[in-house]
């Protein structure tokens, strides 16, 4: 164990060097972010007399959008994909295969250290965005309603970083993985809830996508917080999200052994 | 081969644009090999693309299932509007996107030494030396969601209409063009390429969205300072007949024509730094 603490220091003091970079990232983000908004109250203001769009009201509705921006900053997978991808190709990972160290632990710390000091940066801008929107803010009902929020959030972090590992090892197979990536990226965009809240569309579309992960990537612990999902739902949605991170643990583990098993027989 | 086909320089305005088109040309051929050596990821691109092409569409189209208008934008005059922003982005990421983001590159290997050594226009060189040619069959796809919106407002535009229409597109490209080129020129001092990259696409994502549905000094900002919100909404806003007034195909004009000009000082400033830094 005390060996993946060291890692995710060693972590931390690599990912220093880019905290301008994710300052850059942070701040930039939040310019499709207020167009999105603007966006949104033309809407709302374009609909006289009724004051919702599908059971959200304008503070609901930019909440919303908020509250996705502090879940991608504490879980969104930026460069380890392309990290892990790069081992691969490169033929770093060999070192890994002789060390006593377990790869995608080591992967897991290092993503850890990485969204520590990425929001610890975000927070800076974020914050002060989230302040001058502070009437369409909304705090979560109760602290019960927070803490299964940050439980629902640990667990989409599992989720996000256990399905771009499991992408990433494509490398094994593939020269250029970076439009696969770009692809399953686009898809999360969108079937997560990046977007817009997946309960507006219609109800059978969002029903599909109940069946896949991506609702559990973004749109499950937004709707947690903003107490949209709660009580035997709430419960239910958990564990369907627990069990979609122990279902990716298992394929990540599997491609793994197989990527291995392929890399090892071209003579690594 | 080439010192051949083109007549050496200096002989009059003529035969200098002959011999840039010469120059584009090789350069041009030269993309095409290169693409073609690995056919599967340029169809691959293409798909990125295309998707999220329609993941914009389809933003849209939910946001239109629960209102009939946007700041007074229609259905049919947002996806007219997001095709049209489309169809610039391609042609720009076609001729200039990668060669802006291979600048830091050519700064952090030292490689631009050698293009600031060939008897060309450094700039030039360095802008147009790769052609995304995946962007023309984007932009294509862009083509035809702009018509099929055209034809769902029963738009029936004149020839004369039409090419205002891609004649201030085009001027859009200038303007995304020296933009990017003045954030690439910036990787002379810093950042990576891949933020560049980002910035850049975060700065896109505004152009498509319809003008009116902004205020306050978001809108000032982008209109003014980085005129994101004139450089698609300007030429389909023509194309609507939705043009408050006239001034803002002048303004459009003016602020392509400033950006340019900032662009230049900004790469002459950074040049006769990296010279002076020496590698």
């Amino acid at each position: 164990m005390r060996k993946y603490w060291h890692v995710i220091n060693v972590g931390i003091q690599n990912t220093l060097v880019y905290r301008l970079n994710f300052l850059f990232r942070a701040a930039f983000g939040l310019i499709p972010l207020t167009a999105t908004i603007f966006l949104w109250q033309a809407v709302f203001a374009g609909k006289q007399g009724a004051s919702t769009v599908a059971s959200y009201t304008l503070t609901e509705m930019i909440s919303y959008y908020l509250i996705v921006t502090i879940v991608d900053a504490l879980t969104a997978v930026t460069d380890d994909d392309w990290q892990i991808a790069g081992d691969i190709r490169e033929g770093t990972i060999s070192q890994f295969l002789l060390k006593p160290i377990d790869y995608l632990y080591y992967r897991l710390c290092l993503f850890f250290s990485g969204r520590m000091i990425y929001c610890v940066v975000a927070a800076v801008p974020v914050v002060l965005f989230i302040f001058y929107l502070r009437k369409y803010f909304v705090l979560p009902a109760d602290i019960a309603t927070l803490s299964w929020f940050l439980v629902s959030v640990f667990l989409t972090a599992m989720l996000q970083f256990l399905i771009s590992f499991t992408m990433a090892m494509l490398a094994f197979w593939v020269l250029e993985v970076s439009t696969f990536i770009f692809i399953l990226f686009a898809i999360e965009y969108i079937a997560g809830g990046h977007l817009f809240p997946l309960d507006i569309l219609p109800p059978l579309i969002s029903q599909v996508l109940d069946f896949t992960p991506f609702p559990y990537q973004m749109f499950f612990p937004v709707s947690v917080y903003l107490g949209k999902t709660s009580g035997a739902v709430l419960g239910w949605g958990l564990m369907v999200q627990a069990l979609w991170v122990m279902a990716m643990y298992g394929v990540a583990r599997l491609v793994w052994s197989r990527g291995v098993r392929k890399y090892a027989a071209f003579g690594g | 081969m080439a010192e051949e086909t083109f007549p050496p320089a200096n002989r009059g305005p003529f035969s200098t644009l002959r011999r840039y088109l010469g120059i584009y040309a090789l350069l041009a051929r030269n993309s095409v090999v290169r693409e073609m050596t690995f056919k599967t990821n340029f169809l691959l691109w293409i798909v990125v693309e295309l998707l999220w092409f329609s993941l914009q569409l389809s933003f849209i189209g939910v946001m239109y299932l629960h209102t009939e208008s946007i700041a007074g934008w229609s259905k049919w005059q947002v996806v007219l509007l997001m095709g049209a922003s489309h169809f610039i982005q391609q042609l720009f990421q076609a001729f200039f996107l990668i060669n802006c983001t291979n600048l830091s590159e050519l700064v952090r290997t030292g490689k631009l030494d050698f293009l600031l050594m060939l008897p060309v226009n450094t700039r030039f060189i360095v802008s147009v030396r790769q052609m995304d040619l995946g962007a023309f069959v984007n932009a294509a796809t862009a083509v035809a969601v702009t018509v099929y919106a055209a034809n769902r407002l029963a738009l029936a535009p004149s020839a004369g209409l039409v090419l205002g229409f891609l004649v201030l597109c085009a001027v859009g490209i200038i303007i995304h063009y020296s933009l990017m080129f003045l954030l690439a020129t910036v990787s002379f001092w810093a950042v990576q390429a891949q933020g560049i990259v980002w910035a850049y696409y975060n700065l896109f994502n505004i152009a498509r969205l319809p003008d009116a549905a902004f205020k306050g000094l978001f809108k000032v900002f982008f209109t003014f300072a980085i005129p994101m919100l004139l450089v698609s909404n300007v030429p389909v806003k023509l194309l609507v007949q939705k043009l408050g007034s006239p001034l803002e195909l002048l303004l459009l004009l003016g602020m392509a024509l400033g950006c340019l000009l900032v662009s230049e000082a900004g790469w002459r400033v950074s040049v006769r730094r990296y010279t002076s830094a020496s590698s």
